[in-house]
Order: C-alpha cells, then structure tokens, then sequence
C-alpha cells in the first residue's frame, strides 16, 4: 500500500484545521507497521484515509497495485465494496455483531462478498480454529472473554483475505501477555497470508512486535 | 444469513413483548372498527328484518325509528289493496324496561300481525307464536330461555321461540309479540288513568292504531312509483327500504358514527406514531453494529432490509396477535362486534403501510451513521 502527499482538514479560514499534512507512506506485504502520536495527532484520520471512509482533501494511495485516490478523489464509486475484498478491520472493543454467535461473525463478511453459505462457514470455521477459539465458535460475543473476542474479530478481518488489516488499538483490552499472543498472531497471518497490517497503538508493551514505527506529530509523520 | 431474523432471534423475549403490546394496541383498534360497523348493521338489522320494500309511516314524518308515527290500524288494509302490493303487515315498536332475574332488563318491543310480513325472520329454538295472545319470540341476547315467562305492562308472556341478531339501534334485544298484545301494552292506559280520562269527559283512546304499514311489492313494480301513489294520501308518508337504511344509517346513529369513527381514526394515528417510535428505538439501539457493517462493507442494501423486514415482522405478528385476540373475546362485548374480513384485510394493510413508513425513520437513521463511528476517535 502507498499513500503520497495526504493531506486532509476540517473547516476553512479561521475554524481550519489541519488534521494531516503531507503524508506519505508505504506499507509492504507482510509487514506489520505501528502508527503512533499523542491524541490529536491525525492518527485515526490517518487510518479511516486509508480505510476508505473519510475523503482526504489532497494525496494519492495505491492499494494492492491499483490508484483508489488521485488527487484527493476517489477513483472507485463503490469503496464498500473495496473495503469488503481488500481491507480488514480489526478494533478497540473488537465491534463484534452482537446478535451473531462467533462463527456467524466470520462467515457474514463472506456471504457479503458473495462467497456461498457453506463455503464461508467452512471457511469460518477454520479460521476460528487456526486462532484456537473454534471450541467457542457458537458462542456469543457477550460469551467471550476480550481475548476470545478479540481473536473472531482478527479472524473476521482475515475471512476475506484482504490485502491490508487495519487495526485500531487491538491490544489495549488486553494484558501484556495477551497483546503480545495477539501481536505475534496478527505478525504471522501477515506473512502466511501476504498481507500489510497497519496498527494504532499507544501500548509501548507490543512496540517491539513492529516492523517499523511511524509517529505522527500535528498531522505530520 | 437473515441478519434481520438473528436480531430478533437475540432479543427474543423482548421482541415477542413489544409484538404483545402492539398487538393490544392493533386489537384496540381492530375492536373500534368491528364496533362502528356493529353500530351500523345494528341500525340496520329491524329495518332489513321484514325484508319489505316499503314502509308507510305518519305523514311528514321519518319513522318509526327516526321519529314517532302513529297511523290508522285499517292502513294495512287499504295498502294491501294498491296494485303491486303482494303482502302487507301493520308493525308496532316501542322500548320497554322490565324486571328480569332480579335486574332491570330493556326490550325492543315489535308487535306484528302473524302470518303477515314484520315477524322475526328466523327462529332458532322453539317455535313461532301461534296463540293470538301473550307469547312472544325473544332474540337469545336478552338472555331469555325457552318457557321463561316475563312480564311486560300488565301482563306476562311466555317466552315460545329465540331469534338471533335482532336488536335495535341501542343494541337492546328485540322480543317480537302480537300486534294486538303490543297496541295494548302501548295504548292501553293503567285502569287508574283510564279513570281520571273518563271523570275528565276523554272518550277512550282508540286502541287501533299501528306505528308502521310494511309492504312487499311484486319484483317487477317500481318502490318509487308506489311510493308516489301512497304519499297522494295526505295522511300517510312513503319511504323505501333503501331511504329508511340511509335515514338509520346517517341520522339516527350518525354522531355515535362518526364519534366512534373519529375515535378510530385516532387510534390509529396513535398506533402509527408507536410503530414508529418501537421501530425508530430498535435502529437506534443498533448504531453501533450498523456502523460496523457498514465499516467492513455491507451495502446499504442489507442494512435496509434488516430494518425494513424487523418493522415488518413487528407490525404483521402484532397485528396477528391482535386480530386473534379480538375474533376470540368479540362475542363477550356488550354490543356487536362486526369484523368482516375486508375491515381485518384492510387495518392490516395499513398497519403494513405503516410499518414501511415508520421503518423509514430507523432506515433514514441507519444511512446517516458515519461508518468511521465503528472505529472510535
């Protein structure tokens, strides 16, 4: 993934201001980067640019070798769909669906992307099984432990196999123990599955786990 | 995967409570409709009993239920004898209040010539009357039994056969006697006051006197035409069957009408705005979930459709639950409740309608989440 000369902000005139500034980027396959800054700094602005929800007022990105951004516009109309087969989200409070067991969790972003019912559970199923929770696969999210929960959210964003995994703070419900299993998952299903994963982090126990680290200050890397 | 149906399927029990809970208020409703139209046909039901097609009344009056008539009892005859005329029948009707196991009960009252049209249009138990005095054929919702003897006036009746679904425009329950017992229980005077309009020099009050001629015509004479030729004696008034339902109809219950149709109509604004609000709450309280669909890409299409079909499925279980709670209490209302499917059809579609509108809210909602609200900052 590449990002050149982002820039996004909010406002104009006085009320203007400048969440990024300039940024460029790029991410390999298999490599596992941290964003990091204090609040305020542009790193979840950074990361919706790239996740393809929040339209950036300059800049070019490529993904997966082909131009989504050019100049500040989109060069697709249906970025869900970009999103759907390229990009995998990993959060906070893992988002799971709450009214889907876990192994539904995994199997619905398939079915939205058109894979069939039994091939996606399938699928599901082996992914669960490949982050050791498929014992817990009917279980609910309110079920789960954050460990638990944390890891059908990783598989979910890998059901697709996506190019590039976002993930927002993935550790920070987590004890150092458990952030560092997590980390050390997320560092292997990049290399097995070729794909780039970019994390917003604060927790300084997984700084170690990084192939490279950017900080962002005022908008700038 | 019906994301729609696992929502519901997770919150079950809350779901099937909001289901109840509208399905009273949709019963309510379904109960407003059956009792307006139950108003109406009650209006309708002495007037349709005799199955004639004229009524001869009092001149310059609209009786005998819209207003009093009182006519010679030798009017039948004279009817009878107009060409066109198959049969004709003199009728009486007053509102009498009796005592009845020992609490008040009120009788619609209908004196009829027997064998001549004004009789009770079918007997379900027992017989009809075949003495010329003092038995009376009584519509089952008084609750009268076969052989129960009741008095009216001054004297007592035996009750010899039941109707069903005779009652008048106040829903009292119709008995049906002869017309000689009934011109004496409305004309006859107490012997006390026929005393004092004796001192008083009054002759007696001729006890011949009928509220109603009914007649039947040949099915191929003209209502209107023979209504023409009677109304050319001053004294009487013509009306046909079809002007005596819209008199029943649009003047005598027309305010409790459109009370209860107003009323109704309330109700149902009322249910539209609840539908709306459940259906508006049940969105919101997924936002989050929403915006993580639509963060991972799923089209507005399948979030749509998982708000459209849960109002769908609210608004078409609470109906069901209503409709079925109404049609199995229906019977034990005071007054008649009449559901025909067309009315059911017709608050079902537009419960349905409603739901689409009231979803609309949640969908229009739904759409305006920022997925970025998923990842937090």
């Amino acid at each position: 993934m590449r990002v050149e000369g982002v820039s996004k902000h909010f406002g104009e005139g006085e009320t203007r201001v400048d969440a990024l500034r300039d940024v460029s980027l790029d991410v390999f396959p298999g490599e596992v980067v941290a964003l990091l800054g204090p609040s305020g700094s542009g790193k979840t602005t950074l990361l919706n640019v790239i996740g393809c929800i929040l339209d950036p007022s300059a800049g070019t990105m490529e993904l997966d070798g082909e131009r989504v951004l050019h100049d500040g516009q989109w060069q697709r109309g249906d970025l869900r769909r970009l999103r759907l087969d390229k990009i995998g989200f990993i959060f906070q409070a893992h988002n799971l669906l709450p009214f889907l067991d876990a192994i539904d969790n995994v199997t619905v972003i398939q079915q939205l992307a058109g894979t069939d019912a039994g091939t996606a559970r399938k699928r599901a199923s082996q992914l669960l099984d490949d982050l050791e929770v498929g014992h817990r696969k009917h279980a609910m999210p309110a079920k789960l432990s954050g460990g638990e929960a944390q890891r059908v959210a990783i598989a979910r964003a890998l059901a697709n196999s996506p190019r590039i995994i976002l993930a927002d703070e993935p550790t920070a419900a987590l004890d150092s123990k458990r952030a560092g299993i997590v980390m050390d998952l997320l560092r292997k299903l990049a290399i097995a599955r070729d794909a780039a994963v970019i994390t917003v982090t604060h927790d300084e126990k997984i700084f170690d786990r990084f192939d490279r680290i950017f900080e962002l200050r005022d908008g700038r890397l | 995967m019906n994301l729609a149906y696992r929502d519901i399927r997770h919150n079950l029990g809350r779901f099937l409570l909001t289901c109840l809970g509208l399905g009273l208020l949709l019963g309510v409703v379904l109960a407003m409709i059956g009792i307006y139209r139950g108003l109406v046909v009650d209006a309708l039901t002495i007037a349709r009993a005799p199955a004639v097609d004229l009524w001869v009344v009092e001149a310059n009056t609209r009786g005998p239920f819209a207003e009093a008539s009182r006519i010679p009892g030798d009017t039948r005859e004279a009817i009878a004898r107009i060409a066109d005329v198959t049969a004709a029948g003199s009728l009486t009707y007053q509102t009498v209040e009796t005592e009845h196991q020992g609490g008040k009960l009120r009788l619609y009252v209908i004196g009829h010539e027997l064998t001549r049209p004004g009789g009770p249009p079918e007997i379900i138990e027992g017989r009809e009357i075949a003495r010329s005095h003092y038995e009376m054929v009584a519509d089952r919702s008084s609750g009268l039994t076969l052989g129960k003897r009741i008095r009216l006036g001054r004297n007592t009746f035996t009750v010899v056969g039941l109707t069903r679904h005779q009652v008048n425009s106040g829903s009292d329950p119709a008995v049906y006697i002869t017309l000689a017992d009934a011109q004496k229980l409305q004309f006859d005077l107490a012997p006390a006051a026929a005393r004092v309009q004796r001192a008083r020099g009054a002759s007696g009050a001729n006890l011949d006197t009928v509220n109603a001629v009914v007649a039947r015509l040949h099915p191929n004479a003209s209502r209107d035409a023979t209504a023409t030729t009677i109304r050319r004696w001053k004294h009487l008034a013509a009306l046909t069957q079809d002007e005596q339902e819209v008199i029943l109809s649009r003047s005598l219950v027309d305010r409790a009408r459109r009370q209860i149709g107003l009323f109704t109509s309330l109700l149902l604004i009322v249910s539209a705005v609840i539908i709306a609000l459940i259906i508006y709450t049940m969105t919101m309280e997924k936002l989050k979930p929403i915006a993580t669909l639509k963060l991972i890409g799923a089209p507005d299409r399948t979030i749509v459709g998982m708000i459209v079909q849960q109002a769908l499925a609210l608004g078409l279980i609470g109906f069901a639950i209503g409709a079925a709670l109404i049609v199995g209490v229906k019977e034990h209302f005071p007054r008649r409740v009449v559901l025909e499917p067309d009315n059911v059809a017709a608050l079902g579609v537009v419960v349905i309608a409603v739901c689409l509108l009231a979803s609309a809210l949640g969908v229009r909602a739904a759409l305006k989440i920022d997925p970025a609200t998923a990842l937090g900052g």
